[in-house]
């Protein structure tokens, strides 16, 4: 169950408590998150809404080990990623973590497959045992047939499914998506958002989305709204 | 091997851009082994001189003859093992542009002395029963079109006069550093046919029993000629051609700063490259870093491509050069040898992947210390 309060038992799978951010830029201090509490089980789906600026992405940032806060401490599975090196924060995101972008983020010049195929680049598996996992999430992202294709080959749809077969390639324990349908024209965000869910409830992933289109955010358990770093509203989310 | 891919990928990314990088590399690694081979041909005398050979020259200068009559004396002393000597000729063939070295040698104590030098039995012979016999080296016959039997006019300029010659003997060198553009004749026929200098030698050369006594040797026989008419300076082989390139100019400054100069454009252009071509890609490289990459790996995948890059056109580059060199000297004979050694291939190839590492690493820094929330944004 989804907690904002910062009174959850500490058992969920992202325990976040009085998560702070803030930037200096020139003389002024510029606050992008202040005190942000968060629990969230395995499982859960997260929606994050609210305008830009308000902290939304630096959260995601926060919770994915891409970015340190300025104080206020993150707990994943266990591991509380904010007392982590940054080699060990690497190597922990590589386990943890899956991203999905909003422009995708692929690398132009390696086809579906191989796009797909880098993060196990980092783990021990043979050449053969990749192949396998890799088609496995091209089929699960119904891109089995575009596996040569490379990303200028193929519709934003498809590179974003491509951009979520990489994320899930390494069975990340959480998935955190930055405006996964942003780039997208209604039909194929309705597909990503499906497949996103099939994610969810079919394959039990826990998934953390920061997003402006309400149809997106809708299917989540839980909405959230910040503005200018401060959660201001809460839907779905346990008293 | 699981980041070749990776790698390749990259420098398919620009195939212009890359083809024209490696290019760079191919110039300058073929350049590089023009310039170590035409060094080799300066200084190739250096590097193969005897290590128990020792040449005797006129104190006064290298032009200024020695008594033939201190062979003899030569023979005799201790720790001396063999004794020849040499006359240099300065004749002119056809034309003053075919300049090659040309020597009048005692031949039985030259061949003894040289026997890197090998000529076919039945030649010698033809030699030793020809006053006016002569040896060509295998290049220089090769460069005139000459063979045995034919006769070979030469205008002395120290000696004024025609001087025929019986083409008797070609000689091969047996390590492929040999010189193989000397001609020698016969002294006998020297001091017949001068009209002044005779009872001279131009220098003499001698080999020691004992290497490591070759400085003992030296000095007591530059002491033993001392306060004579005829004081002498000793010195080893390896010295002697050395100054004898020397005279030449100081060929081995010119082909380091000309390599200097060729090694240090190189690196700014692939520097300059490198850091292109990391710059357009920070998007991908915080993907990278977002998806697990350690900062050393990124590191290490552009460093790679920078090798990658350097070795490539350095294989080639230096593939070209030997290639070219096995066509002989261009010159037609005026480089006494052509040779890239292997060696030299290894050290160019170190070069460049030297270049190659220097060029990559700030680029290949600057991808390190990137942050990824940073590069994301710039996406």
């Amino acid at each position: 169950m989804i907690r904002v309060d910062g009174k959850g038992d500490g058992n969920g799978l992202i325990r976040v408590r009085n998560l702070d951010k803030k930037y200096q830029r020139g003389s002024e201090e510029i606050h992008v998150l202040q005190g942000l509490n968060l629990d969230a089980d395995a499982g859960d789906f997260v929606a994050f809404m609210g305008p830009s600026g308000s902290g939304k992405t630096t959260l995601l940032n926060l919770v994915g080990g891409l970015d340190v806060p300025s104080s206020g401490s993150i707990t994943v599975a266990g591991d509380e990623i904010t007392a982590l090196s940054t080699g060990k924060l690497t190597a922990w995101r590589a386990r943890h973590v899956g991203f999905i972008f909003q422009m995708y983020n692929l690398i132009p010049v390696l086809n579906a497959f191989q796009n797909v195929e880098l993060p196990l680049l980092l783990t021990r598996l043979s050449r053969a045992e990749r192949r396998k996992h890799v088609e496995t999430a091209l089929d699960l992202v119904g891109l089995a047939d575009r596996m040569t294709h490379y990303p200028r080959q193929l519709s934003g749809g498809q590179e974003q499914r491509v951009a979520i077969a990489r994320a899930i390639i390494a069975d990340p324990t959480f998935l955190l998506c930055d405006e996964p349908t942003g780039d997208l024209d209604r039909k194929s965000a309705d597909e990503i958002m499906n497949l996103i869910g099939r994610l969810v409830h079919e394959h039990g992933k826990t998934v953390l989305m920061v997003t402006h289109d309400p149809r997106a955010a809708e299917r989540a358990e839980a909405v959230l709204h910040l503005e200018k770093g401060v959660l201001v509203e809460a839907a779905g989310v346990a008293a | 091997m699981k980041y070749v891919r990776l790698i390749w990928a990259n420098l398919k990314r620009k195939k212009i851009r890359t083809t024209l990088t490696i290019g760079s590399f191919v110039v300058a690694l073929f350049l590089y082994g023009l310039l170590v081979t035409i060094r080799g041909a300066f200084t190739g005398g250096i590097e193969v001189a005897g290590a128990d050979r020792l040449v005797i020259i006129n104190k006064i200068s290298l032009i200024m003859p020695l008594p033939y009559s201190y062979k003899e004396r030569l023979v005799q002393t201790a720790g001396v093992k063999q004794v020849t000597f040499a006359t240099w000729f300065g004749g002119v063939y056809q034309d003053e542009r075919n300049f090659f070295p040309q020597f009048s040698v005692e031949h039985e104590s030259w061949r003894v002395m040289y026997p890197e030098y090998v000529i076919a039995p039945e030649q010698w012979a033809a030699l030793e029963a020809d006053r006016q016999g002569c040896v060509a080296g295998r290049a220089l016959a090769k460069r005139f079109g000459w063979k045995v039997g034919d006769r070979i006019p030469l205008r002395g300029t120290i000696w004024p006069g025609t001087w025929e010659f019986n083409l008797r003997a070609i000689y091969a060198g047996t390590r492929p550093e040999d010189d193989e553009t000397q001609f020698w004749f016969r002294y006998d026929y020297l001091e017949e046919r001068r009209a002044f200098g005779k009872g001279t030698v131009g220098w003499y050369v001698l080999r020691v029993a004992d290497p490591d006594q070759s400085v003992e040797v030296a000095k007591g026989l530059d002491e033993r000629f001392s306060n004579s008419a005829w004081e002498t300076k000793t010195e080893p082989e390896k010295a002697f051609a050395a100054s004898f390139v020397k005279q030449m100019g100081n060929i081995e400054f010119l082909v380091m700063t000309i390599g200097s100069v060729v090694f240090f454009t190189l690196l700014l252009v692939a520097g300059n490259t490198m850091a292109i071509s990391v710059r357009e890609r920070v998007g991908e490289l915080a993907v990278l870093k977002t998806v697990g990459f350690s900062d050393r790996s990124v590191l290490g995948l552009v460093l790679a491509e920078a090798l990658l890059i350097a070795g490539q056109g350095g294989i080639i580059g230096l593939g070209l050069a030997k290639l070219f060199t096995l066509g002989g000297d261009p010159t037609g004979g005026l480089l006494g040898v052509f040779y890239l050694p292997f060696s030299s291939l290894v050290l160019g190839f170190l070069l460049t992947l030297t270049v190659g590492a220097v060029a990559g690493l700030l680029p290949a820094i600057g991808a390190m210390r990137l942050k990824v929330v940073d590069a994301l944004r710039r996406v």
